[in-house]
């Protein structure tokens, strides 16, 4: 391949920069989260005497302990069940093609670009009349559904490229369709299952709207909720907003860093197939 | 019938949180309601106001403004970066720039909104950074400047989605190849015409994925304008998603807020259909 010198630098030189514009506005928080709470610093200024205190102060203001069990729960309600139903439709409607999978596929489809905000409302008349109002079941239920359209056409998309042979030859073991399923084939779709859990974990830790309907409590909410209410609390005392952000952020930047190469693959995945 | 079963609790939960919701909406949106009192039928008069009052079709026009910012921007900008990055992007420095450029999307929304209103606001980064080259004059709060919030809001959403169009085409590019460019170079092609008649239509596919994406982001835009500037000032930055939950959950204005609704629906879907549709095309 003919690569020029000053080709290859300008696009290091370019790439370099997107990361800068990346990062730096993290940096600004965080140089921001240590200066004395309460003051109005400057931008991005490391302080004479960074106050680490404040992250300590603002994970006992924002109840990050309560907060971290509270989002965690919400993500093991949603998450596995989510992902075994849509598994389930995928492998009937990608796999096994019963009768009337065309059309099931579309009634799926029909959900996959609906905007949160055009079902929020009789959400919220539903969940209260369920008695869920104010409860995690108020976010985990609803989200649950509205994975579904993603989950089905995400595992459908996996169904349709395994080979039917392999059927075939269990069936004529004697396998039933549950047999079929649980041995055969949900070991083989476990890549896709666990791009489409990665996914969903992220949606459901990040989801902010439901939360805000649905939950008053910020200790019941997903973190995004809890990150909400608490900007709506401190607003006025910069260093220990940006330092609550951080902490509230911190088990997400983690999580991603350590998965780093599972979240990207997956994201990139899903974008491409959504 | 067996297969049946396998589908029916992924019908059932969509069914009940997705679909009959969906049905309500409609159904309210015929209704004038407080949301506690006796409800009655208006008809279609919720959606004459919608498109009849600035406040209400103001904020579809919010939306399309964000569209450029959202889309345009990140799409244009991801197209020009990637193309220049195309063959840095391995090893080392790529894997390390995935991984930072992902963080956006790794990030809630909302944290997004709060780190750039910090930027952004009156002792923030941004006008440090304006002060420090000579351009002191024009530093304000721009998300409280009447003309500027719009864009404002803009610069947080492409900042959102840029990173993750980059990735999503830089990997188009991966699969392009390279004997093309190499042949347009023996014939003397240079890089505009390079990237006009090779790139872009090889990345057909991805540049579709991605301005669905980011078009669906701008329409449905929520939780940044929320943090960021709750539709102010003004009405400058209102948009479908604020103004709905607003009618509904604080003005009591059920049926209005539905209407704004069931049109928001509409739109994303005539907006993200045609897109769909070319990108899925073969190139004639």
């Amino acid at each position: 391949m003919i690569v020029g010198r000053t080709e290859v630098w300008t696009g290091r030189l370019l790439l370099i920069a997107l990361m800068a514009v990346t990062i730096i506005p993290f940096l600004s928080v965080f140089t921001t989260a240590l200066h004395r709470s309460g003051t109005v610093p400057p931008g991005l200024a490391w302080p004479a005497d960074p106050q680490w205190g404040n992250f300590l102060e603002a994970f006992e203001q924002a109840h990050m302990d309560a907060l971290l069990i509270s989002s965690v729960i919400i993500v093991v309600g949603v998450v596995p069940a989510s992902v075994v139903i849509a598994t389930m439709a995928g492998f009937a409607i990608g796999h096994l093609r019963i009768p009337g999978s065309r059309w099931l596929f579309l009634l799926f489809l029909v959900g996959l670009t609906l905007p949160l905000v055009g079902i929020v409302i009789p959400l919220y008349y539903l969940v209260r009349s369920l008695g869920f109002y104010d409860t995690k079941l108020a976010i985990i239920l609803p989200l649950i559904g509205l994975y579904m359209p993603f989950g089905v056409f995400w595992m459908r998309a996996h169904f349709l490229n395994m080979p039917t042979e392999l059927s075939e030859a269990a069936r004529v073991d004697g396998a039933t369709t549950a047999e079929l399923f649980w041995r055969i084939h949900v070991p083989l779709a476990l890549p896709a299952v666990s791009s489409l859990a990665i996914l969903l974990g992220v949606w459901t830790w990040n989801q902010f709207l439901l939360a805000l309907v649905l939950v008053e409590d910020p200790t019941e909410r997903t973190m995004a909720g809890a990150l909400g209410a608490f900007q709506g609390q401190y607003a006025t005392d910069i260093p220990l907003l940006s330092a609550g952000s951080l902490v509230i952020l911190a088990p997400t930047i983690i999580v991603f860093l350590i998965f780093q190469r599972q979240f990207v693959s997956a994201l990139l995945s899903g974008s491409l197939k959504g | 019938m067996a297969g049946w079963l396998f589908v029916l609790p992924a019908l059932v939960m969509y069914g009940a949180f997705v679909l009959v919701p969906l049905a309500i909406t409609l159904f309210y949106s015929t209704l004038r309601w407080n949301g506690i009192g006796p409800w009655e039928f208006v008809g279609f008069d919720n959606y004459t106001k919608t498109l009849t009052d600035p406040d209400l079709y103001g904020t579809i026009i919010n939306a399309f403004k964000l569209m450029f910012f959202f889309s345009f921007v990140p799409v244009a900008l991801g197209l020009l970066v990637a193309s220049l990055i195309r063959r840095v992007a391995t090893g080392a420095l790529g894997s390390a720039a995935r991984t930072v450029l992902f963080l956006p999307q790794v990030i809630p929304l909302v944290a997004a909104g709060i780190v750039w209103s910090w930027l952004l606001s009156k002792n923030g980064l941004i006008n440090q950074v304006l002060s420090a080259i000579g351009l002191g004059d024009i530093t304000r709060a721009w998300l409280a400047d009447f003309g500027l919030a719009l864009p404002a809001v803009g610069v947080i959403g492409a900042w959102v989605l840029l990173g993750l169009c980059t990735i999503l085409l830089l990997t188009g590019m991966s699969k392009i190849d390279q004997a093309l460019y190499e042949s347009a170079r023996l014939d003397g092609a240079n890089a505009w015409q390079e990237f006009r008649s090779i790139t872009v239509p090889s990345l057909r596919y991805e540049i579709g994925v991605c301005i669905t994406v980011t078009v669906i982001a701008s329409l449905a835009a929520f939780d940044i304008i929320y943090i960021s500037t709750l539709g102010g000032p003004g009405t400058t930055t209102a948009v479908p998603g604020l103004e709905i939950y607003r009618l509904a959950f604080l003005g009591r204005n059920v049926g209005v807020a539905s209407a704004l609704a069931v049109v928001l629906v509409l739109l994303v879907l005539v907006t993200v259909l045609p897109i769909q549709r070319l990108s899925r095309e073969e190139p004639a």
